[in-house]
């Protein structure tokens, strides 16, 4: 994978890859991707929220779909849907378990019927993959006796166990409670590279993104807005949609006032804020939105001396609440912000409403957008 | 009340004595509706399949046309089947009128909707995303559409069960079709009509618990098969799926 997070998008190597991907349903364009590409070894997230066409592309890409145009690669050569030997290298597990009724063994045990493979080879594979998922001791269960989880689990390793050149996992973690879904995601990133070539994963959940994917594709409107390196996305999000779906970012309005060599000042609210400049410049005058993270806000004592932040800004505290181990500061000064901070820095700044505090913020962690878009 | 309690003394008197005129009766009451039903599983199944999970044009009104068959009067039917078959009629040559394959066809028409009905619901009821995972797991169409049904299994068999229940207790396209002719289309229910008309309520009780005791027979047996432990073989176990 490339430094710029694109490497298989450059790609000779990809495994599997979309061209020109297009779906539509009646007058509505679903799908409409340009390009994407998975090379071996890698583990892709198309992240985006409910109705971005995600499943669709996750049909599409299974080849359980035909497109109105484009075209999915398998080692750089077209294959369609009624290619079985295409889709055979393939495996998909859906959102929802969809266990067929009879044993744990029976389910993990369909694939290798369908694929073909030695009835003297199937105890081994399936023993094997039961083993790593912690499903050895529910092998003889019958399936409508699982729990969510244990479901959720056997759908996987009913996948797993084909040893696929393409895994596709469909909202893995979307029916679980948080614990389980932690743990599960733990379970997952281990497994998921051992058994399958590579990794397609659609998710609503930035989380399961982050933690598990080399490579994140945000989709909109059935787009893909940006690829990148979960660091590349929060670092430098393409559009104020990655940006707000990446991160718990939040907005100011204002209007540029002027573009100087690599920055743009934005009056927002009575402050003056200094930002990087997005691409293509803005002029002034132009309305935009500009977004940050709560993290990205440090706190310091109102009396702060010469700081290298480029904005800095007297505030007073509005509120606190806890938020996870940190604590979330509502602040109220020339603009409205919300910092996190840890407990730690809160007590020693003696945060609470009313305390006067300077907060800081890099050029660099303001993004700023035309709010048009 | 004496009425009653000695046409139950009869009734036992001639299950217990094998009589001749009852034993065929049940005989060929068990021929007609047995032949009637395997004929309406033939031709109502696959078309539930049909409907089920395909997605063609005319497919709702073609739903429709199945759930108006759950009230096809059989007396309308045995007409039609009584038509067609007549000397007259486009099969008249094939002089089928009142013979028990007259009586079959009118009771396979009307037994064919329930098992199409019954299945094309108990089908729709799994969810479409099944198919598609069997598919997503490498299965061919023919495997991936057995994993589907498998998953429908109980309600196929309530089809079965319901269509079963429309043929062995309907009495009017029997008749029409039939003609009720002694030792040829005479079965319990044409034969308890009869026997009622005749004022020999003893026989007529009889013949109605035999085909209450058949009824119930048959359904704890088709019972026994959709919740036993046969159905709950795998999908692998079926090699040319």
């Amino acid at each position: 994978m490339g430094a710029d997070g694109h490497g298989a998008a450059l790609g000779v190597s990809a495994l599997l890859a979309a061209e020109g991907l297009t779906r539509r349903y009646g007058e509505r364009v679903v799908v409409d991707v340009a390009h994407l590409a998975i090379s071996r070894g890698e583990v892709l997230a198309v992240l985006g929220p409910n109705g971005a066409g995600k499943s669709t592309l996750f049909r599409l890409l299974l080849l359980l779909e035909r497109p109105d145009a484009g075209r999915v690669l398998l080692d750089g050569r077209p294959v369609e849907p009624g290619d079985e030997n295409a889709r055979r290298r393939l495996a998909g597990v859906f959102q929802r378990p969809h266990l067929f009724s009879g044993t744990v063994r029976d389910n993990l045990r369909f694939g290798l019927a369908a694929a073909g493979v030695r009835r003297s080879e199937w105890r081994a594979r399936t023993d094997r993959v039961a083993g790593e998922l912690g499903l050895a001791g529910l092998v003889d269960a019958r399936v409508g006796r699982l729990s969510g989880g244990e479901a959720q689990r056997v759908a996987l390793a009913r996948a797993l166990v084909l040893e696929p050149d393409v895994l596709l996992l469909d909202e893995p973690t979307a029916g679980l409670d948080a614990t389980i879904r932690r743990r599960f995601r733990e379970e997952l990133g281990g497994v998921l590279r051992e058994r399958a070539g590579a990794v397609v994963l659609i998710t609503h959940d930035a989380a399961d993104a982050f933690d598990l994917a080399d490579r994140v594709a945000v989709m909109e409107g059935g787009r893909i807005a940006q690829v990148g390196t979960p660091e590349d996305l929060t670092t430098d999000p393409a559009t104020p949609f990655v940006a707000a779906f990446t991160g718990a970012e939040l907005l100011l309005d204002g209007v540029v006032e002027t573009t100087e060599e690599g920055t743009v000042r934005v009056r927002a609210g009575d402050a003056r804020l200094v930002a990087r400049a997005p691409e293509p410049a803005l002029e002034p005058g132009t309305a935009v939105h500009v977004r940050y993270r709560p993290e990205d806000v440090t706190l310091a004592p109102a009396d702060v001396p010469d700081v290298s932040a480029r904005n800095h800004l007297p505030m007073r505290v509005r509120s606190t609440t806890p938020s996870g181990g940190l604590i979330r500061v509502r602040l109220e000064g020339p603009i409205e912000l919300a910092a996190l901070v840890t407990r730690e820095s809160a007590e020693r700044l003696g945060i609470r409403p009313g305390a006067a505090v300077t907060a800081l913020l890099k050029s660099t962690a303001l993004h700023v957008y035309a709010a048009h878009r | 009340m004496d009425l009653i309690a000695g046409a139950i003394v009869e009734a036992f008197r001639l299950i217990a004595s094998l009589d001749r005129y009852v034993f065929e009766i049940v005989l060929r009451s068990i021929q007609v509706s047995g032949g009637a039903l395997l004929l309406a599983v033939v031709v109502g199944l696959p078309f539930g399949i049909l409907l089920g999970v395909g997605r063609f044009p005319g497919r709702r009104l073609l739903v429709a046309i199945t759930y108006t068959g759950f009230a096809l009067p059989p007396v309308v039917v045995g007409l039609f089947v009584y038509l067609v078959l007549s000397r007259e009629g486009p099969a008249g040559a094939l002089a089928l009128l009142f013979s028990p394959t007259a009586m079959v066809l009118a009771q396979a028409l009307l037994a064919a909707p329930y098992v199409a009905g019954v299945s094309l619901a108990a089908i729709q009821a799994v969810p479409p995303d099944v198919r598609l995972q069997a598919r997503a797991l490498g299965a061919g169409r023919g495997r991936a559409l057995w994993a589907h049904l498998r998953e429908a299994r109980l309600g196929i068999l309530a089809a079965v069960i319901a269509g079963f229940g429309a043929v062995i207790s309907e009495v009017g396209a029997a008749t029409m079709v039939g003609g009720n002719i002694i030792g040829e289309t005479r079965v319990l229910t044409t034969a308890i009509v009869l026997e009622t008309r005749r004022g020999n309520f003893e026989t007529a009780m009889a013949l109605g618990f035999i085909l209450m005791a058949i009824v119930l027979t048959v359904n704890v047996l088709l019972t026994r098969v959709q919740q036993g432990p046969a159905w709950e073989r795998t999908a692998t176990e079926r090699p040319w799926a």
